[in-house]
């Protein structure tokens, strides 16, 4: 219970705000609905039962809280309301949730608190309800930590069964059929003679009878889409270039911007001379914005020529400019001023450790850019004391007030369209890009102002992945793990992305040792402890976050012990594993994988498994050693999600997280020189490309308790999946990422 | 200068070296060629000059001048898909999708010249799109149902 006594002195996750905050209006304002923010907009005959269904008399619109950042989440929510709502997505128009506490995500909870994710004891359920009241009460409406199945798993069928109860209410109230006669489907009411009335025939009825909200939710086994294959709704538009995503924006009188911020970032912009490019085809208006300047234009690459004519002189970093400094400040954290916090200590492991022989080992993970393919853009018009914007982003509040906060309106005056975005893997949770076309759009009101960055510019301004290190000292006897102490030094991301946003981020940072500090093993003697390095290189959250460094340190350090043990990695393991979900978990994975089988010669096999945002998710590699280099032949994944909405999605989404993380594992980092980074296009950080992708075969289970979301699981493990099996292949142990800086891939 | 885009003369006032990515989305509108790194590395951008797959950012607009240029829009509708883009529906290569119409452009022109491509083949030619979401095991799939397709036709 040591957890939860400590607790009541820390805040984790989001600020300040939320535990105290919660603790002192208690349930009472957490119970409290938002208002809809769907009313404000209805005309005469048109209904909104709750944030999610709106319905009129020639369309019913499903509203999806959610950022779509191509993990089709947008697909996977209709399908919730619909599956109540008795309706085809075919049927509907899509939308995405304006910015609004009524979109508020309470998943986030989970991974706020550090308890183990199948903790269910009562007060850690009401410490998690306790967090996440206060997530609704302050209405942080986010995309993020694979929380969008989670979060809506049972709002948005509520919301569709709410739907669904009203509009029989209406028909009933017209035809004089009791509802309990009436049955729905298709997007239509039946009658028992069989003739049909179709939802929005009925709006105008239904629009004037409150909603019912005493509704049960069905039986999973009566569902119809949820859980089976589905389309997803944009698969077509995606297939035919006709998707619109942020960068594609056209507004009447519209002017393209480009932008150079000091690629020292946080350093100031010294003096520039734009004689140059004032004169250049094209250029309209050439703007100062912080850090930076910005060039307006008639084309988006006049822009960006125009704007990289600009001679200019940037002032320092406020951090380390040379990257040997920076892993020195890592390595320098290791100390009792900087421990964070002690996260698991089971048994005693300075006794178990003192009388050992003990193996240390020491783990490297660096910066890595985020670089989805649509660079960073945003179209801002600024009219009369009001903004309007157009992005992609996950975080649509924060927008809201981030942009308000520069044109000198109230949140409430800016109006954000979100944009399906082309990729995100957490750069769509940062403001600069936004606040920069907010900047340049001031100085020409009515004309809106579509500012995109240049690939170099993107990738320069990026906030990486943090940079990380390990020091662990275990002990082996007879065959077994007997001891391991894992020590994690990492900068907070979630103080410096808080920082960005004015928040300080009091009590420790569970992100330096996710996935690390609830490793699902009974090691006799365990202790893991996160060390808070100084902020460096700003950095932000990346597909999996802490777990991204941690989880790969937690088992690339313990699958070294298990070696040298002599023991089987999945043997030990399994011997090691304390809940039988996990245990599951791995036993799918060994038998996808045929372990044990004689791989011949050349050849290599290795294992992971990891739990990140509440999913135990295991991962089997083979490699094969060729002339050309190590080649990585195959990956198995199981993965338990409690419930898979999608399977085909499902697939893609692991598949999908499995190749960002070898890439990066591989190939990526992010070093810094002069306080600049020196990757600046993707022929320098390229990730993954087709010829090295591996088969990769994908189970999703369903003993889990709880369903959780599949964005970010299956990243964690490959590194260090494949670090272990290229030691079984080649006796060579890889402890610092990316690899191919100690040895060739194919 | 005029271009000849998806079948149309299309007239426009820009500069000889300015990319024809930049001409064919700012100046034409045709938004499904995307901008992805703007130096031939990801290959976002790609389109068919003379049924030849180019990246159409290395591509001066004076140099697309008499060629006969198609982009997604014109390899095939959301009514009338070309089998590389139902093959693509088929298999839900997309997660993102930005990257997907450089992608099925890339693949077309490859089926053009190799109707029966192997995953040797696949992996060569489709190895300048990069996809950062990794749908690569979805698009060499992918690859070989539209093969089968045209072969069939």
């Amino acid at each position: 219970m040591g957890r939860l006594k400590t607790i009541g002195r820390r805040s984790f996750l989001i600020g300040s705000a939320t535990i105290l905050g919660g603790v002192a209006f208690g349930t009472f304002m957490a119970a409290r609905p938002h208002e809809n923010p769907l009313l404000a907009g209805l005309g005469e005959g048109e209904a909104a039962f709750n944030p999610f269904v709106k319905l009129t008399s020639t369309e019913i619109t499903l509203i999806v809280p959610h950022a779509d950042i191509g993990q089709g989440v947008q697909s996977a929510q209709a399908a919730l309301i619909a599956e109540e709502l008795d309706i085809e997505v075919e049927q509907v128009k899509l939308t995405f949730g304006e910015p609004s506490a009524a979109y508020y995500n309470t998943a986030f909870a989970e991974e706020a608190l550090p308890f183990m994710s199948f903790d269910d004891r009562s007060a850690v359920e009401t410490m998690r309800g306790v967090v996440g009241g206060v997530l609704k009460m302050v209405g942080i409406q986010g995309t993020g930590g694979s929380t969008s199945m989670p979060d809506q798993y049972e709002k948005l069928r509520m919301a569709g069964a709410v739907a669904r109860e009203t509009i029989k209410a209406a028909a009933s109230q017209r035809t004089g059929v009791p509802i309990g006669e009436l049955k729905t489907a298709n997007g239509a009411v039946e009658l028992p003679d069989g003739t049909t009335i179709a939802y929005t025939d009925l709006a105008a009825e239904a629009a004037e009878i409150a909603p019912v909200t005493k509704v049960a939710l069905r039986d999973p086994s009566t569902w119809s889409k949820v859980g089976k294959p589905m389309m997803r709704t944009d698969t077509l538009a995606k297939s035919t270039g006709t998707q619109s995503f942020g960068i594609d924006i056209e507004l009447d009188g519209l002017v393209h911007a480009s932008v150079r911020a000091n690629p020292r970032k946080g350093g100031e912009l010294i003096y520039f001379d734009a004689t140059n490019a004032e004169t250049m085809r094209g250029v309209q208006a050439i703007v100062p914005v912080t850090n930076g300047v910005a060039v307006v234009a008639d084309n988006t690459w006049r822009a960006i020529q125009a704007v990289n004519a600009i001679d200019i002189d940037w002032g320092q970093a406020p951090y380390p400019p040379e990257m040997d400094d920076h892993w020195a400040k890592v390595a320098a954290s290791f100390v009792e001023e900087r421990l964070d916090d002690e996260w698991r200590a089971d048994g005693d492991v300075e006794a178990a450790l003192s009388d050992a022989d003990v193996i240390s080992i020491e783990n490297r993970a660096p910066y890595v850019a985020h670089q989805p393919l649509e660079p960073l853009n945003a179209t801002v018009l600024v009219t009369d004391g009001a903004v309007e914007i157009w992005s992609g982003h996950q975080m649509p509040r924060f927008v809201q007030q981030q942009v308000a906060a520069v044109a000198g309106v109230e949140a409430e005056q800016v109006k954000f369209h979100n944009q399906f975005s082309g990729g995100s893997f957490g750069h769509r949770l940062e403001f600069e890009h936004l606040k920069q076309a907010t900047e340049v759009a001031m100085t020409m009101p009515g004309t809106p102002v579509k500012l995109t960055y240049s690939r170099e510019e993107d990738f320069l301004q990026d906030f990486p992945r943090q940079i990380a290190m390990s020091r662990a000292q275990g002990a082996v006897e007879n065959g077994r793990v007997t001891a391991l102490s894992l020590d994690i030094a990492a900068p907070s991301v979630l103080a410096s992305q808080g920082g960005r946003l004015g928040q300080s981020m009091p009590g420790a940072d569970m992100q330096i040792v996710a996935g690390a500090w609830n490793m699902p093993y009974d090691i006799p003697n365990l202790r893991v402890r996160g060390y808070r390095v100084p902020e460096l290189a700003p950095v932000s959250s990346w597909r999996s976050v802490g777990a991204s460094h941690a989880g790969f340190f937690a088992e690339n350090t313990l699958d070294e012990l298990i070696r040298a043990a002599g023991a089987d990695p999945m043997e030990e393991r399994l011997r090691l594993v304390n809940h039988p979900v996990h245990r599951t978990v791995l036993e799918t994975v060994a038998e996808m994988a045929n372990w044990g089988e004689n791989l011949g010669p050349n050849r290599g096999r290795g294992l992971a498994l990891v739990e990140s945002f509440g999913v135990p998710t295991a991962e089997v590699i083979d490699v094969s050693v060729t002339e050309a280099g190590i080649k990585v032949d195959r990956v198995c994944v199981a993965s338990d999600v409690g419930k898979v909405i999608d399977p085909i999605n499902f697939e893609n989404q692991v598949q999908g997280g499995v190749v960002w993380a070898l890439g990066h594992a591989i190939n990526s980092e992010v070093t810094y020189s002069d306080g600049m980074a020196e990757q600046t296009n993707y022929h320098a950080a390229e990730g993954m490309r087709i010829f090295q992708t591996p088969e990769i075969i994908v189970r999703g289970l369903e003993n889990a308790e709880k369903i959780r979301g599949i964005g970010e699981p299956p990243v964690p493990p490959a590194a260090a999946a494949l670090a272990s099996a290229i030691f079984d292949a080649t006796g060579v142990r890889l402890r610092e990422m990316p690899f191919n800086k100690f040895m060739d891939f194919v | 200068m005029r271009l000849l885009v998806n079948g149309e003369e299309r007239e426009v006032d820009v500069e000889d070296d300015m990319p024809l990515l930049w001409v064919l989305r700012d100046e034409l509108g045709l938004k499904g060629t995307k901008y992805g790194c703007g130096i031939a590395q990801c290959g976002a951008c790609t389109v068919h000059m003379d049924g030849v797959a180019v990246r159409s950012c290395q591509v001066a607009a004076a140099t697309a001048e008499g060629a006969d240029v198609v982009t997604i829009e014109g390899l095939g509708s959301p009514e009338t898909m070309h089998a590389v883009q139902e093959a693509w529906v088929e298999h839900q290569v997309a997660q993102c999708g930005y990257c997907q119409s450089g992608q099925i452009m890339q693949a077309a022109s490859l089926l053009d010249t190799n109707p029966e491509p192997t995953d040797e083949d696949i992996d060569i030619v489709m190895g300048g799109n990069l996809c950062r979401c990794g749908t690569y095991p979805r698009i060499r799939a992918a690859v070989k149902t539209a093969a089968t397709k045209l072969r069939e036709a």
